[in-house]
């Protein structure tokens, strides 16, 4: 056992630095720091420079992408990218639908789709959750028929509703879960479908979430007709497709290198911000205890995290256990953002959003959407399986209860 | 002992909750915050016309209605149920608490105005780098032959935008971080070189960051005694915590009913999530936090007429309380009504930030236990 860097990881760790700092384009860098809202452009832009290098997709086989580098290579990478502070890249195409698309797509379907998510091309949205399925994700009620039409070729015609979709503003194409067989017990009558989201009949309403921001959204599905050829594995077989899904989702949201970096970033809030006392926050007794706690907290899940990513290396899928990664990191993630906001002080009761983002800041800096951030960061612990719904998976698959 | 209300106090409660039922639904509230001027003017004018809230608690020598701290309690319980911004407190709790205290001599003049809704206040007391001490202060009044001359900045003044008049500690001797040379003043918002700027807040209130840019004031601005107000700015701030308790009671009540509603109706698995043993123990938590922050709202304000360190360690304590429960209570609560708990469109995520909010102001939970602990066990060495 040991977490030593090979000569060759220490000089891929350099390269990867190196090609962060020259890469990164600068207009990003100047709206980050403005606190600006990123458009569709922008994370594309970054998408298709990561593609061009070769690095967007690291996970997938080599085959179709991926750039077949060790668990400690991924680690690396994904710690410079938050060192360097990048627009993370959204996962609907890249970590979620192209897993399944090379595990159960045909051959063909591969070809059609894999190469244009890989170079930024289609922007995809994930349709699972319905307003009356949820945590209980299997009851979904959206329901495609299927159809020969007059051309004589087959379709599903799809009617229902998906919920909080994530950036489906931007979507060009979305996967969706839909049922095709309603007589079938709940898991068993469901299908994986690719649905262009300009297909007559898709209509996307924005939701604001509590922050005041769009994120989400809800999208109607109304006798959208959907080509066969575009479901992917076996009718009815959809729940084995979303179950692998949904495990991929779990590993990636853990966010470590992403919370060492905002940790990092608290702390030099708490250098700058004042306590009671007058002096340094840093230096009030509650406030680095919290610090402290969080730190270890985060280390601890770090190195579960490394020892899943081992796990992996070795053959092993995610499993079951990734749900300990969604709980601890999410739960980090949030108890970040609420060390922030107590850290902001009088100045985290402004709320900015919808103010011109040229303005000088009211207050600090580094207060700015603190509390923002913190309202909107109470969603990880429902999304991709509410952290009770992953205790419910420890308990019976893990634990056998 | 009795923890009962009079009739009196009861037919208050029953009269404003009815009121803002009828005026202040979520929708006539969303309506009016999102509006230019961000508040209803014709609602103060009920509160002082048709409710005589605003008197409640003033003694009938100055035109109040002769209550205390209990008919504050009441009337902030109540706005805190409907997540009212209109700037009760700045105004009649802490203008009310200063102009009570300080023997001036057009104190009863205003409050007058306060109980005929005619005078609203901003509380200009947090600076820039002073987190919650009250005491640390950049803010200078000079004398200038009789009155003074004002400077300094004043960081996130809740309601400002509204307010009539503001009321502002600052410095009149000492440095910045003394307990001596605190004074406090009385103007009106509009004297020349007062600056604001404006800006809605995350609950839906709006503030302003303040400054002041010699700024003349006459002698008769000066509230309190010349530079040794702190004690009256503690006593003050302490009530006006207390009457937060009450109102974040309020905030709780409708978190906590909210979340046992919602999951009675919605349906997961085929049945109501209100069967799920771990989200009952949830709720059951919630409901225990909200009970306890009423317990320690009630001893608080029933403490607040004590000697000040009493007072001041009844109110800290009370404070801990609720604004742990507020910080439980109220992510729960969103993460019980799950997606549903993070849309704007429902009213949960609202009373949520207005719980955040409150956590923080006149100091947070470890503002409050350092306090607690310095009062009971003295400085740690």
């Amino acid at each position: 056992m040991d977490l030593d860097f090979s000569p060759e990881d220490l000089a891929f760790q350099a390269e990867a630095r190196q090609f962060l700092a020259e890469a990164y384009p600068a207009a990003l860098r100047d709206k980050q720091a403005r606190d600006e809202p990123m458009g569709k452009d922008d994370i594309l832009s970054w998408h298709r420079i990561l593609a061009k290098k070769g690095w967007i997709a690291p996970s997938w086989p080599v085959e179709y992408g991926g750039t077949g580098w060790t668990p400690t290579q991924k680690y690396i990478w994904s710690e410079e990218q938050a060192r360097a502070d990048t627009l993370a890249i959204p996962p609907f195409g890249v970590s979620m639908l192209a897993p399944v698309l090379y595990t159960f797509g045909s051959e063909e379907q591969r070809k059609r789709f894999l190469p244009a998510i890989y170079n930024g091309e289609v922007w995809w949205c994930q349709g699972y959750s319905e307003p009356g399925a949820g945590s209980d994700l299997a009851s979904l009620k959206t329901r495609a028929e299927r159809i020969t039409a007059d051309d004589g070729k087959e379709y599903y015609v799809v009617n229902g509703q998906k919920t909080w979709t994530t950036l489906a503003q931007y979507a060009d194409w979305g996967f969706f879960l839909v049922r095709t067989d309603p007589a079938a017990k709940p898991q068993a009558g469901i299908s994986f479908l690719l649905i262009d989201m300009k297909s007559p009949g898709v209509t996307v309403r924005p939701i604001i979430t509590l922050e005041g921001g769009h994120e989400v959204n809800d999208v109607f599905l109304d006798n959208v007709k959907v080509p066969v050829e575009n479901r992917i594995y076996e009718e009815n077989k959809g729940w084995t497709c979303a179950k692998a899904l949904l495990q991929h989702e779990r590993s990636g949201i853990a966010g470590v290198a992403r919370s060492k970096r905002n940790l990092e970033r608290l702390r030099d809030m708490a250098r700058t911000e004042r306590s009671d006392a007058g002096g340094p926050l840093i230096d009030d007794a509650f406030f680095r205890r919290k610090l402290a706690e969080l730190e270890i907290d985060l280390t601890a899940l770090e190195f579960t995290e490394l020892r899943t990513l081992a796990g992996e290396s070795s053959g092993q899928g995610p499993g079951p256990e990734s749900s300990i990664l969604k709980i601890k990191g999410t739960e980090i993630q949030q108890r970040l953002t609420e060390l922030t906001l107590e850290a902001a002080g009088h100045y985290g009761a402004p709320h900015l959003l919808g103010l011109p983002h040229n303005l000088a800041a009211i207050g600090p800096e580094d207060a700015r959407g603190a509390a923002g951030d913190y309202f909107n960061t109470r969603k990880t612990s429902i999304y991709g399986g509410s952290n009770e719904i992953q205790r419910n998976i420890i308990a019976k698959m893990v634990l056998g209860l | 002992m009795n923890f009962s209300f009079t009739e009196e106090q009861t037919l208050l409660r029953d009269s404003l909750a009815s009121y803002l039922a009828d005026h202040y639904s979520f929708e006539q509230r969303r309506a009016a915050i999102k509006s230019t001027a961000g508040w209803r003017p014709q609602v103060w004018k009920a509160f002082a016309e048709d409710l005589g809230i605003l008197g409640a608690a003033f003694p009938e020598d100055l035109g109040g209605l002769g209550g205390g701290a209990t008919e504050t309690m009441v009337i902030m319980e109540e706005l805190g149920k409907a997540l009212v911004v209109e700037p009760y407190l700045a105004t009649v709790v802490i203008a009310g608490g200063f102009l009570k205290r300080s023997g001036h001599p057009a104190a009863s003049e205003l409050i007058g105005r306060i109980v005929a809704g005619e005078a609203t206040f901003a509380f200009a007391y947090a600076e820039p780098q002073g987190r919650y001490a009250l005491h640390d202060l950049a803010t200078t009044a000079r004398k200038d032959g009789a009155g003074y001359v004002l400077n300094g900045q004043k960081a996130v003044v809740v309601g400002a935008p509204w307010a009539s008049h503001l009321i502002v500690t600052a410095r009149t001797g000492g440095a910045r971080r003394d307990l001596g040379g605190v004074s406090v003043f009385l103007l009106p918002k509009d004297a020349p070189g007062v600056t604001l700027r404006e800006y809605p807040t995350v609950d839906g209130a709006r503030a302003a960051d303040v400054g002041f840019e010699n700024v003349a004031l006459p002698a008769s601005a000066l509230i309190g005694p010349e530079g040794e107000a702190l004690p009256m700015v503690e006593a003050v701030v302490d009530e006006a915590t207390a009457a937060l308790c009450a109102e974040a009671c309020g905030v709780l009540r409708r978190l906590h009913e909210s979340t046992v509603e919602y999951a009675k109706q919605r349906k997961q698995f085929g049945q109501p999530i209100s069967q799920f043993q771990v989200l009952q123990h949830r709720m059951v938590d919630m409901f225990i936090a909200f009970e306890q922050s009423v317990s320690m709202s009630y001893m608080a304000h029933i403490r607040l007429g004590g000697a000040d360190d009493e007072r001041a360690r009844a109110v800290s304590a009370a404070k801990v309380q609720i604004g742990r429960a507020c910080r439980f209570v109220g992510q729960n609560a969103i993460q019980l009504h799950g997606g549903m708990g993070m849309t704007d469109e429902m009213a949960i995520g609202h009373y949520f930030k207005r719980a955040t909010l409150i956590e923080a102001q006149f100091g947070n939970t470890d503002h409050h236990l350092a306090r607690y602990e310095a009062l009971s066990f003295g400085k740690a060495a």
